[in-house]
């Protein structure tokens, strides 16, 4: 054999070599799609993703997004990663409809796509995770009453406005549970208009009306931080809890005083893992995005789709004084 | 006796005893001296807001960028309460602030022209605007305010909290505004009759202005008060608010056409949506009907209004009149 031949047979082994290893360890790449970069609530989702990647070992995350939160910003990074021919595209929209007949391109091109948090139109995307459902969180907020009422009491719910389509259905779902918290009894429901001075009159009302209130069950944003603004200044702290649905960096301080206990929101690093586990799997073709199919999600379980193909991650997540400043700097 | 029954201001006074007088009828607690001085205090910042709003209206012209000015302000000493400036410094900012707010539309009310309701429509959506280019819609909450910034509203001296000393204040300064000075009797002069206003050397423009300057000053201070009471500021606080301005002056007999009005009826106006306000809550009314409540009041007010309205002046060419 010449030298020149060996010289030959060992490039051309080399190169199959590395053609097999490189196969063997092509991860798959995951795109994050958000709805604006330097959002806290997306970097933290961010965040859940590389933790799911470093789990799974050959998932690579790339993390992306518009500057400022429109669909035509979407379209231009989902385009670009349709060239770039990434695996699959996990997407949090800006707009239900105008990302559609982008992200069917995408699928069409063989790219598993799924929308989390914000979701498109069933058309665009093969399935779409919540971080919640209405029953869980109708559950949650008088849950995270009761836990604080071993021996029950009286609550009030103060919630956004009268027409609040999500307010409503969450107080409805919590209604049908009450059942589960004996001693807990709702005395009332009131409306502060998501105005953080209306609400504040409202809790005042409440406080009033109510002598012997334990808990007030703000399930929005701006009551919440209004009920217990209001509690504070009656100086009813460890009297009456406040609690519900919030932000954990406009609930800090009152976390902090005592005024409330505890309170409840996604957490978007279990969401943007969640969504990364499911891209992973739907991409490998180890499950089907079909109704009725339990996609696994790592350590968060399973989510099970609906007809809609939706599904909800997990009950909303609870914060407290153990870990209340961990999160207020990041949402 | 009847004289006294038709001034306003004892129809007005009635009202709110009568008013008082059913809610206690549901709620015994509402017209205890302490509860009473809450809602005073609750009634503080609508009482400052409308007694500005008078003064506008009394030049015939209205200023619905009030509400917007406040977030501004407001969302102003929020953020220079997070950049360390002391409190003083802060206050004096903000009514320099609102004052000059409310120059701008004092300005384009006086030199182009343009009708208030248009120019102050504007501006209360760039003022709005302005504070979500600052904060990019984030908020200013309660753990992100030092202890001295949220506690001064809420000081009590001599039984009352610091807020509602402040609208004290700004009622006697009103007074005098109005009843001892020259300006103020150049703001009836104005709305009253514009082209009588110019025959005394009157400057229509510029008193209207001043009218302005005085509304944006008494927002940006009720700025810092709101911001401070409720511990929170952001892009939406006091959404809609300049709507109860408005309604506070309608009832308290400010005539809308301008050139009439009191500070008595105007704080009287205030306190009575304040007391529908607060009561609302406590006497258990569906609040599918407390919007319609509070509507009805104001239009029965109006009805009032357009109903007492006294001569316009007195016909000196009777031939004239009928050949018109």
């Amino acid at each position: 054999m010449s030298i020149l031949k060996k010289a030959l047979t060992t490039a051309a082994l080399a190169t199959a070599l590395l053609a097999a290893t490189g196969a063997h360890a092509e991860p798959k790449r995951i795109a994050l799609v958000v709805k604006a970069l330097g959002i806290g609530f997306f970097e933290a989702a961010a965040k859940g993703a590389e933790e799911a990647a470093k789990e799974l070992g050959d998932v690579e995350i790339i993390y992306t997004g518009p500057t400022d939160t429109t669909a035509e910003g979407q379209i231009e990074v989902i385009n670009s990663l349709i060239a770039q021919k990434v695996d699959a595209i996990a997407v949090s929209a800006n707009d239900t409809d105008a990302l559609v007949p982008t992200l069917k391109k995408a699928m069409d091109r063989g790219i598993t796509v799924i929308s989390w948090d914000s979701g498109v139109a069933p058309e665009g995307r093969m399935m779409h995770l919540n971080p919640s459902s209405n029953p869980l969180i109708g559950n949650m907020i008088i849950k995270l009453a009761a836990d604080n009422l071993p021996e029950g009491g009286e609550v009030a719910v103060l919630s956004a406005t009268t027409t609040s389509t999500n307010q409503n259905t969450w107080i409805e779902e919590m209604n049908k549970v009450m059942g589960n918290y004996p001693g807990v009894t709702v005395v009332g429901t009131v409306y502060g208009d998501d105005l953080a001075d209306k609400s504040y009159r409202e809790a005042q009302g409440l406080m009033q009306t109510y002598p012997n209130l334990k808990a007030i069950i703000a399930p929005t944003s701006v009551g919440i931080v209004a009920a217990a603004q209001a509690v504070t200044d009656a100086g009813k702290i460890g009297q009456i809890n406040v609690t519900g649905l919030g932000l954990p960096s406009e609930m800090a301080g009152h976390v902090k005083s005592g005024a409330s206990k505890s309170f409840a929101i996604w957490n978007p690093i279990d969401l943007g893992y969640s969504a990364t586990m499911i891209a992973y799997n739907l991409a490998n073709g180890t499950a089907k995005a079909e109704a009725g199919a339990e996609i696994p999600m790592g350590r968060m379980g399973s989510v099970k789709l609906d007809d809609k193909l939706e599904g909800a991650m997990a009950d909303p997540f609870v914060y407290d004084a153990s870990n209340i400043d961990a999160f207020s700097s990041i949402f | 006796m009847s004289s006294l029954l038709k001034s306003r201001e004892a129809i007005l006074a009635l009202a709110i005893l009568i008013l008082l007088a059913l809610i206690a009828s549901r709620f015994p607690g509402f017209v205890s001296p302490l509860n009473l001085a809450n809602v005073f205090t609750d009634t503080s910042p609508l009482i400052i807001l409308a007694l500005g709003q008078m003064v506008v209206i009394v030049t015939k012209c209205i200023d619905l960028s009030v509400a917007a000015n406040l977030a501004l302000t407001g969302m102003i000493a929020a953020m220079m309460n997070g950049a360390g400036v002391p409190l003083p410094l802060i206050l004096l900012t903000v009514i320099a602030l609102g004052a000059t707010l409310g120059a701008v539309n004092g300005l384009l009310v006086w030199k182009l022209d343009i009708p208030s309701i248009v120019v102050t429509l504007g501006t209360m959506t760039i003022y709005r605007g302005i504070i979500f280019l600052l904060t990019d819609g984030k908020w200013i909450n309660a753990h992100e305010m030092t202890e001295g910034f949220k506690a001064l509203p809420r000081l009590i001296f001599l039984g009352l909290p610091i807020m509602a000393w402040m609208a004290v204040a700004v009622i006697v300064l009103t007074v005098v505004l109005v009843r001892r000075t020259a300006l103020g009797r150049a703001f009836f002069a104005v709305g009253g009759n514009a082209h009588a206003a110019v025959y005394t050397g009157i400057s229509v423009g510029r008193t209207q202005m001043a009218a302005f300057v005085i509304s944006g000053a008494l927002a940006g201070f009720t700025g810092y008060l709101w911001v401070a009471r409720y511990a929170v500021a952001y892009v939406d606080i006091a959404g809609g608010f300049e709507l109860d301005v408005v309604a506070a002056c309608v009832i308290g007999g400010i005539a809308i056409a301008g050139g009439a009005g009191t500070v008595a009826g105007c704080v009287m106006g205030a306190l009575f949506l304040g007391i529908i306000k607060n009561a609302l809550p406590v006497v258990g009314i569906s609040p599918f009907w407390q919007m319609a409540i509070s509507g009805a009041a104001i239009l029965i007010a109006i009805a009032f209004n357009s109903r007492n309205q006294g001569p316009k002046g007195r016909i000196i060419l009777k031939k004239a009149e009928h050949r018109a």
